[in-house]
C-alpha cells in the first residue's frame, strides 16, 4: 500500500473563525477513512478543502506526491480526479438522472453521449436504478437521489471519493440502501474519506477512524481502538453521547 | 358500502360539507358582485355630466367607424413587439452575464454591465426613444437606415434589456451555491457551470417575472408613436382629433386589454405553479 | 339716490356701447365670469399666430383677432383673460375653463358633432414644408412628384386627412405630437415633407428648419378639402351667436383682412400645386 493522499498542517479560516487548525492525515490507496466528530468540528470543511472547493490557507495536500494545495494551481483537473457527494445530494433539478451523470464526462472528458450510454447504464443497473435513468430528481426518493449523486461522481472515474454526511438528510429507512453502495465501493477497493454520524457503520467498514474536535484531529486509529478504547477523554465523551 | 362513510352522492361527510360551503360562498360572491354592478349601472348615468361623457367616450357610432382602423394599426404594435422581444431576451442575457464575469481581465465588461443597467433603468423610456429615435438618424444616416422603426425599436430594446438583465441576474443569484459546488466538484469549469447548471435553472425561475416585463413592453410599444410610427395609440389620437371624440381611445384600450389580460393571467398562473413547486 | 345710481349705470353702459360697436351687451350673462372674456390658446402658442408666446400683448394674428372680437363684443382689453389648453382639454366633456379657444382649429363636420365652432376667421392655404436637399433631389410641386415623398404631419391636425385625400402618397405618413417633432424628423431625414398651414410652414422653413424650403401650396380657396379656422366653444354655448356676430362685423368692416395683412406674411412666390 502507498500513500494516496497526505495532508500536513492544513489550515482554513473563515474570517475570525479558524475551522481547520493544522490537520495532518494520511490516506493509503484503497483505504476507507471515517471522520467523526460533533457538528462544527471541521469535518465538512476538511473534505471541501481536499476537493479544492475551499482554498487552503496554509499547509500541503499531496495527491500521489504532488501538492494540490499550492496557491494558483488550476483546481479543475484536480476536482475531476476526486469525486464528492454532498449531504443534500445537490443533483441538478432540471436534468434527468442520466443527464446529471453524463454532464461532467461529456464536458470535462469530452466523451459523447453514445460512448457514455453503456457504462452509465451499467452504473445505474449496478445500484438498482436501471429504471430511473429518465426520471428527474424530484421524481426520486431521497435514497435514490443520493445514489444518483454517487453514480454521478463515479462516472468521472475518480481516484478518491469524498462523502460529506451523505445519509444525514435521509429518512431512516432509506439510509441502508445508500450505505450498501458504500460497502460495494469498499469491496472494489475505492479510496474513500467519509464524514459521518453513522458510528455503527464506521465501526463496521472503516480502516481508520479520525475524531475531529475544534478543528484538529484529536485522535485517530483503527475502529476497534477508537470505539473500544479511546485514548482521549473528549473522544470517549463524544462517543458516549452518540452511541 | 357502509352508509356512515358516504352520503347518497358518494361524497364523504367532509366533502359534502365543503361543497355546501363552496356553493354558499359562490352565492354570496355573485350577490355582492351583482349589487355593485347594479349600483354602477344605475348611479353613474344619474351623474349630471354622464350624457356628455357617454357621447365623448362611449360613442357607438364613432366606435364602429374607427375600430377596424385601430385593429389594423395594432398590427404595427405586434410587428414591433415581435422583433423587439427576442432581441431584448438576447441582449438582457448578455448584459446579465457581463455582470457576472469574475476574471479580472474581463472587469471592463462587468463595469459596462453595471453602468448599462444603471443608466437605462434610470431613464424614462420616452426620453430614450426621443434621444435614440431622433438623435442617431440625425447624424446623417441614409434611408432606410434612419427609420424610426429601427431606432425606436433599438431604444425599447436598450431599456428593456436593462430590466431583463437585472431579472436574469436575480435568477442567477437565486441558484443556491451548492449547485455551483456540485458542478465544480465534478470538474466543470465556470463557463460550463453557468451554461449547463446555473442558467437553465435561473431562467426558468424568472420566467414569470420576465413575462411581466414583456407585457409591459407590449404596452410601451405605443411610445414609439412619438417619433412617427402610426401604431394603435397614434391612430386613436388621429381619430380623436378628427372627430373631437375620445371613443377611439376606449377602442384602443379594449384591444390592449384583449391581449394583456390573458397574458397577465398566464404569467400569474406560471408564478403560482412555481410557488407550489417550491413548497 | 336710487335715480342717481341708475343713471350712472346707464351712462357707463352707453359709454361702453359707443366704444365697442354693435354687439356690446350680447355676451351679458353668457361668459364664464361676468364682465370678463376668457380666451384659451395653445401651450405654447406658436408664431405667427401669437408672438413670443404672449397673447396678452395682442401681437400675432390670433392674439390680434381675439382682442378685436372681444372689443366687438363689448369687452375692453383688460377684461380679456387668457388661459392655456391642449387640444384634448379643449374637447373633453364637462365644464370648460374658457369662453372660446383659438389655436388654428380647423372646422370639420365630424368635430362639429361634438363641439361648436364660430364662423371661420381664417381660410388657410396648406403648404408643403421640406428641405433644400429634397428639392435638390428633384421634388417638384406636382401631385405626381409629391406622391413619391415620405410624408409627416402633426397627428392632431387636419393635415393628416389632407395628405391622404389630396396627395395619397405611396407610403404611409409618419405622425407626430407637435411641430417640433415634425421638424426634428425632417431634419433627421426620416421624412421628406410635411403639410402645415401656410403661415406656420413659412415660419418653420424660415426660422426653425435648417435649409428649410416651401415646395408649394394648396391655395386657401381650393374647393376640395378646404381648411378654415374657427373659434372652438363648448357644444351649445350661448355665446356662439354673439361671437359670430362680432366676426361678421369684423369681416364686413375689412378689419379682419387688415389684421391678416398685418400679421400673416403674404405667400408670394409659393407655387400652387397642380
Amino acid at each position: 500500500m502507498s500513500a494516496k493522499l497526505v495532508l500536513s498542517g492544513v489550515r482554513k479560516r473563515f474570517g475570525d473563525n479558524e475551522v481547520c487548525k493544522g490537520i495532518d492525515l494520511t490516506v493509503q490507496e484503497g483505504q476507507m477513512v471515517c471522520l467523526i466528530g460533533a457538528s462544527g468540528s471541521g469535518k465538512s470543511t476538511l473534505l471541501r478543502c481536499i476537493n479544492l472547493l475551499e482554498p487552503v490557507d496554509d499547509g500541503t495536500i499531496l495527491l500521489d506526491g504532488r501538492d494540490i494545495a499550492e496557491p494558483g494551481l488550476d483546481p479543475q483537473p484536480v476536482r475531476a480526479r476526486i469525486g464528492m457527494v454532498f449531504q443534500s445530494y445537490n443533483l441538478f433539478p432540471h436534468m434527468t438522472a442520466a443527464e446529471n451523470v453524463m454532464l461532467a464526462p461529456r464536458r470535462v472528458h469530452g466523451r459523447s453521449r453514445s460512448d457514455l450510454q453503456a457504462p452509465v447504464t451499467a452504473l445505474f443497473e449496478r445500484f438498482n436504478l436501471g429504471d430511473r435513468m429518465g426520471h428527474y430528481p424530484d421524481q426520486l426518493s431521497g435514497g435514490q437521489q443520493q445514489r444518483v449523486a454517487i453514480i454521478r461522481a463515479l462516472a468521472m472515474q475518480p481516484e478518491i471519493m469524498l462523502f460529506d454526511e451523505i445519509t444525514s438528510a435521509l429518512d431512516p429507512e432509506l439510509v441502508g440502501e445508500v450505505l450498501d453502495v458504500l460497502r460495494s465501493l469498499r469491496a472494489e477497493g475505492m479510496t474513500m474519506i467519509l464524514a459521518t454520524h453513522e458510528m455503527a457503520f464506521a465501526q463496521e467498514v472503516a480502516d481508520k477512524v479520525c475524531f475531529l474536535d475544534k478543528g484538529r484531529i484529536l485522535e485517530e486509529g483503527p475502529p476497534e481502538t477508537i470505539f473500544g478504547a479511546p485514548r482521549e477523554a473528549r473522544t470517549a465523551a463524544f462517543l458516549s453521547r452518540v452511541l | 358500502m357502509s352508509g356512515s362513510e358516504t352520503t347518497a352522492g358518494g361524497l364523504s361527510r367532509r366533502a359534502a360539507y365543503e361543497a355546501r360551503q363552496r356553493k354558499r360562498a359562490m352565492r354570496v360572491a355573485a350577490g355582492s358582485t351583482a349589487a355593485v354592478v347594479l349600483a354602477l349601472v344605475l348611479l353613474v348615468p344619474l351623474a349630471p355630466g354622464w350624457e356628455k361623457v357617454q357621447r365623448s367616450f362611449f360613442n357607438g357610432e364613432v366606435f364602429a367607424k374607427t375600430f377596424p382602423g385601430l385593429l389594423e394599426a395594432f398590427l404595427t404594435n405586434i410587428y414591433i413587439f415581435a422583433w423587439c422581444a427576442p432581441l431584448i431576451a438576447v441582449l438582457g442575457l448578455v448584459i446579465a452575464l457581463c455582470r457576472d464575469v469574475r476574471a479580472p481581465a474581463l472587469y471592463p465588461l462587468r463595469l459596462f454591465g453595471a453602468i448599462y443597467t444603471d443608466v437605462f433603468r434610470g431613464l424614462p423610456v420616452i426620453l430614450v426613444i426621443y434621444l435614440v429615435g431622433f438623435g442617431i438618424p440625425g447624424l446623417g444616416l441614409p434611408r432606410p437606415w434612419n427609420s424610426p422603426y429601427i431606432w425606436g425599436s433599438l431604444a425599447l430594446i436598450l431599456v428593456y434589456a436593462a430590466y431583463v438583465a437585472e431579472i436574469i441576474r436575480s435568477g442567477i443569484d437565486s441558484i443556491h451555491g451548492s449547485q455551483r459546488a456540485a458542478a465544480a466538484s465534478l470538474g466543470l469549469n465556470e463557463k460550463d457551470t453557468m451554461r449547463f447548471v446555473v442558467l437553465p435553472q435561473a431562467i426558468r425561475n424568472v420566467a414569470p417575472a420576465n413575462m411581466n416585463m414583456f407585457i409591459a413592453l407590449q404596452k410601451d410599444v405605443a411610445l414609439l408613436s412619438f417619433i412617427g410610427p402610426v401604431e394603435i395609440f397614434r391612430q386613436a389620437g388621429v381619430y380623436k382629433s378628427l372627430m373631437a371624440n375620445f371613443t377611439p381611445y376606449v377602442g384602443a384600450a379594449l384591444i390592449f386589454l384583449a391581449v394583456t389580460i390573458p397574458a397577465t393571467r398566464y404569467a400569474d398562473y406560471l408564478m403560482q405553479k412555481q410557488r407550489r413547486a417550491r413548497t | 339716490m336710487r335715480i342717481a345710481v341708475t343713471s350712472a349705470l346707464v351712462a357707463t353702459m352707453m359709454a361702453s356701447t359707443a366704444m365697442a360697436g354693435g354687439h356690446a351687451g350680447c355676451a351679458d350673462g353668457k361668459t364664464l365670469e361676468e364682465g370678463v372674456l376668457t380666451i384659451a390658446t395653445g401651450n405654447p402658442a406658436y408664431y405667427p399666430w401669437v408672438l413670443d408666446d404672449a397673447p396678452e400683448s395682442g401681437e400675432g394674428f390670433e392674439a390680434a383677432v381675439a382682442y378685436a372680437v372681444a372689443a366687438e363684443m363689448g369687452f375692453e382689453a383688460d377684461a380679456v383673460k387668457w388661459v392655456r389648453t391642449s387640444f384634448d382639454e379643449a374637447i373633453q366633456p364637462g365644464a370648460k375653463d374658457f369662453d372660446f379657444n383659438m389655436q388654428q382649429y380647423s372646422i370639420t363636420p365630424e368635430r362639429e358633432m361634438m363641439i361648436d365652432f364660430s364662423e371661420p376667421y381664417y381660410s388657410s392655404a396648406m403648404a408643403v414644408l421640406t428641405t433644400g436637399a429634397v428639392v435638390d433631389g428633384g421634388a417638384e410641386a406636382t401631385i405626381a412628384s409629391l406622391k413619391g415623398l415620405k410624408w409627416g404631419a402633426v397627428a392632431t391636425t387636419t393635415a393628416v386627412p389632407m395628405i391622404a385625400g389630396l396627395i395619397a402618397p405611396d407610403s404611409d405618413p409618419l405622425l407626430y405630437g407637435d411641430n417640433t417633432d415634425v421638424t426634428a424628423a425632417l431634419q433627421a431625414g426620416q421624412i421628406d415633407a410635411a403639410l402645415f398651414d401656410l403661415p406656420t410652414a413659412l415660419y418653420l422653413s424660415a426660422v426653425v428648419v435648417e435649409n428649410g424650403a416651401i415646395l408649394g401650396q394648396f391655395p386657401a380657396d381650393r374647393s376640395e378639402a378646404p381648411d378654415q379656422f374657427g373659434l372652438l366653444m363648448e357644444d351649445g354655448n350661448a355665446l356662439k351667436e354673439c361671437v359670430d356676430g362680432a366676426l361678421a362685423a369684423l369681416k364686413d368692416s375689412g378689419a379682419l383682412a387688415e389684421l391678416e395683412a398685418q400679421w400673416l406674411q403674404q405667400a408670394t412666390g409659393v407655387p400652387v400645386i397642380e
